[in-house]
């Protein structure tokens, strides 16, 4: 269904995009393409490199060789924020909200940049809407569940209507009925935009993805779609094992 | 109600402002009103340290450097000019440059937390022992020599635009003091509640965040410290038309009682360091006289004080602000709902610095 509207331009490309850290390297000369357009799940074990894969194309971290490149243009000298401003939103893995503010400011500030303060106050409200999220708006963020504020961090995401989405374990903590809300969510964001999903719930990413990216050990170890990396042998023995059984 | 709640500092303040503009300089001696401007321009210090620590989440130790530099900055150009109301204007804008020059590569140098403190206090004392090593005749800026440890004893009183011959009369510069105040107090609050003040508490909440959103926090926090300096700047003129300028406006001592009435006032409130000023500085003169009185000269002021603060940091260690705040919301428990909101969004509870 995705595959179907992918658009055939590149959205954003790794070319041997490596991270160490001291001795240790966390990447290993990545290379990733996405597609406009395109749904993308990354999957490994604790300890792959899919966060800190998620923080080079973001630009928290700066990579120690190797380059990212969005629509073509190199991000190498960007700051956060700049990658921010040319369409990039992400949700981080531990909820990363504006603790003492409430969901609406939370939200509102995360719109103002784009939309101006009057076109915030209604971008955010419309956000609030779409994701359950309208009967807690005074509410202080630091005062909701794990899951709640999951969400609230993705309103964050969406309010700037980025053109690149990347969410990392966006169904942690979430109760049944809001996974299947963000599944809803998922799809519908992807006839817009492009998204890479990090997630270890099988069950979830059989209901959204199409295309799955393996990490292991700091490498793309296999990529494919969802049931062929499912059967390969090698992903079971490196990560899936018992969980794939389990599916 | 709600909107009482989260105005009623602003009643306050303008209300005790114009308290203090008309009717207390017809109830009071000219030696109260001068403490009283003495007071007021440190006032407006602990406002631009409230800005900056309280909102911004930096932590300047250092904020007496652009007071000092306010102080001598208007001095020398008054004399030098002979216009005090241009002066007043250069007394702003050299330490609101000052703060922006240091800013740049504070901020851009990513410089962070208690780094940034050490760095501002240092930058402070470099100025103060700076000062005080400029007596004798090569220290001179025109006409203005800047007399090392004796400061400038003959700093020009401001005087009307509209009559830059005349000076001032005490009672005047009391008023335009109290004036000023209130501005600052209303700008401070203006610019908090505009897109920059908000980006910029949301900064202090959650850097990382802000500029996940695409905001650029390092300009935000530069903008706050540069109007912090300015204000900071402001606060030195009007100190030294109450007093005059010297080296100790740069000192440490000031440095440690601007951090004190925060402390004591309210950390992430405006109010706060306003009432904090007042207080610890009429405890102070208090403690001062008091231990003049035969009999009572063992009671060293200091002492005291410092008792005070030790006692205030255990049991009120939000200020006082905050513990009035919480007090009238149990009075108006209707307010409470929005009000409890506002306060944890003002209070820093959990951010870092």
């Amino acid at each position: 269904m995705t595959g179907e509207r992918q658009d055939s331009r590149l959205l954003i490309e790794t070319l041997g995009l490596t991270k160490r850290f001291g001795g240790v390297t966390a990447l290993k000369g990545i290379d990733f393409r996405l597609k406009e357009g395109e749904l993308r799940c990354l999957i490994g074990p604790n300890g792959a490199g899919k966060s800190t894969f998620f923080k080079c194309l973001t630009g928290q971290y700066k990579a120690s060789a190797g380059e990212v490149r969005l629509r073509g243009q190199c991000l190498r000298h960007l700051q956060g924020h700049d990658i921010a401003q040319r369409g990039v939103g992400i949700k981080t893995q531990v909820p990363n909200v504006f603790e003492n503010l409430s969901v609406r400011e939370n939200v509102w500030l995360a719109a103002l940049r784009v939309f101006g303060r009057q076109g915030a106050r209604e971008k955010s409200e419309e956000i609030m809407e779409r994701l359950g999220l309208t009967h807690l708006a005074e509410t202080t963020t630091s005062r909701l569940a794990h899951g709640q504020r999951q969400l609230v961090e993705l309103a964050m995401v969406l309010a700037p209507d980025p053109d690149l989405i990347l969410l990392d374990e966006p169904a942690a903590g979430m109760s049944d009925e809001e996974i299947s809300r963000l599944v809803d969510i998922i799809k519908q964001l992807n006839q817009h935009g492009a998204l890479v999903i990090v997630e270890h719930d099988m069950q979830f990413i059989r209901e959204i993805a199409t295309t799955v990216t393996v990490f292991h050990q700091g490498e793309v170890l296999v990529e494919g779609g969802v049931q062929d990396i499912l059967d390969n042998e090698t992903v079971r023995d490196v990560y899936l094992g018992k969980e794939t059984e389990r599916c | 109600m709600s909107k009482l709640m989260n105005w009623s500092g602003s009643l306050l303040v303008v209300l005790a402002g114009l308290l203090a503009l008309v009717i207390v300089p017809s109830i009071v001696e000219l030696y109260v009103l001068i403490d009283l401007s003495i007071y007021a321009s440190f006032g407006i210090l602990a406002l631009s340290l409230g800005l900056v620590w309280g909102y911004g989440g930096i932590l300047s130790l250092g904020q007496a450097a652009f007071f000092g530099l306010g102080g001598y900055a208007y001095a020398v150009a008054a004399i030098n000019l002979g216009d005090s109301a241009s002066a007043l204007l250069i007394g702003i804008a050299i330490p609101a440059c000052f703060a922006a020059v240091l800013g740049y590569f504070m901020f851009w140098g990513n410089v962070s937390d208690v780094y940034l403190g050490v760095m501002t206090l240092t930058v402070a004392l470099i100025l103060h022992s700076f000062i005080s090593q400029t007596a004798g005749d090569q220290w001179v800026i025109g006409n203005a020599p800047l007399g090392g440890l004796n400061g400038i004893p003959g700093t020009p009183i401001l005087s009307w635009p509209w009559s830059p011959d005349a000076s001032m009369t005490l009672r005047e510069v009391y008023s335009v003091t109290v004036v000023l105040l209130l501005c600052s107090y209303l700008g401070c609050k203006a610019y908090l509640a505009s897109n920059p003040g908000r980006i910029l508490v949301a900064a202090r909440e959650n850097e990382l965040r802000c500029q996940l959103l695409g905001y650029n926090v390092r300009r935000y926090k530069q903008l706050a410290f540069v109007i912090g300096g300015g204000l900071a700047g402001l606060a030195g003129v009007l100190f030294a038309n109450s007093v005059f300028v010297n080296p100790a406006m740069f000192g440490l001592s000031v440095n440690a009682q601007s951090i004190i009435w925060v402390i004591v006032g309210g950390l992430g409130t405006l109010i706060g360091p306003l009432v904090g000023a007042f207080l610890v500085q009429f405890l102070t003169k208090s403690l001062g006289s008091i231990s003049q009185v035969p009999g009572l000269a063992w009671l060293d002021p200091n002492l005291v004080l410092g008792l005070f603060l030790v006692l205030f940091v255990l049991f009120v260690p939000k200020g006082l602000a905050p513990l009035f705040r919480s007090a009238s919301l149990g009075l108006f428990p209707l307010a409470g709902k929005a009000g409890l909101r506002k306060s944890s969004t003002n209070g820093r509870q959990r951010s870092g610095t």
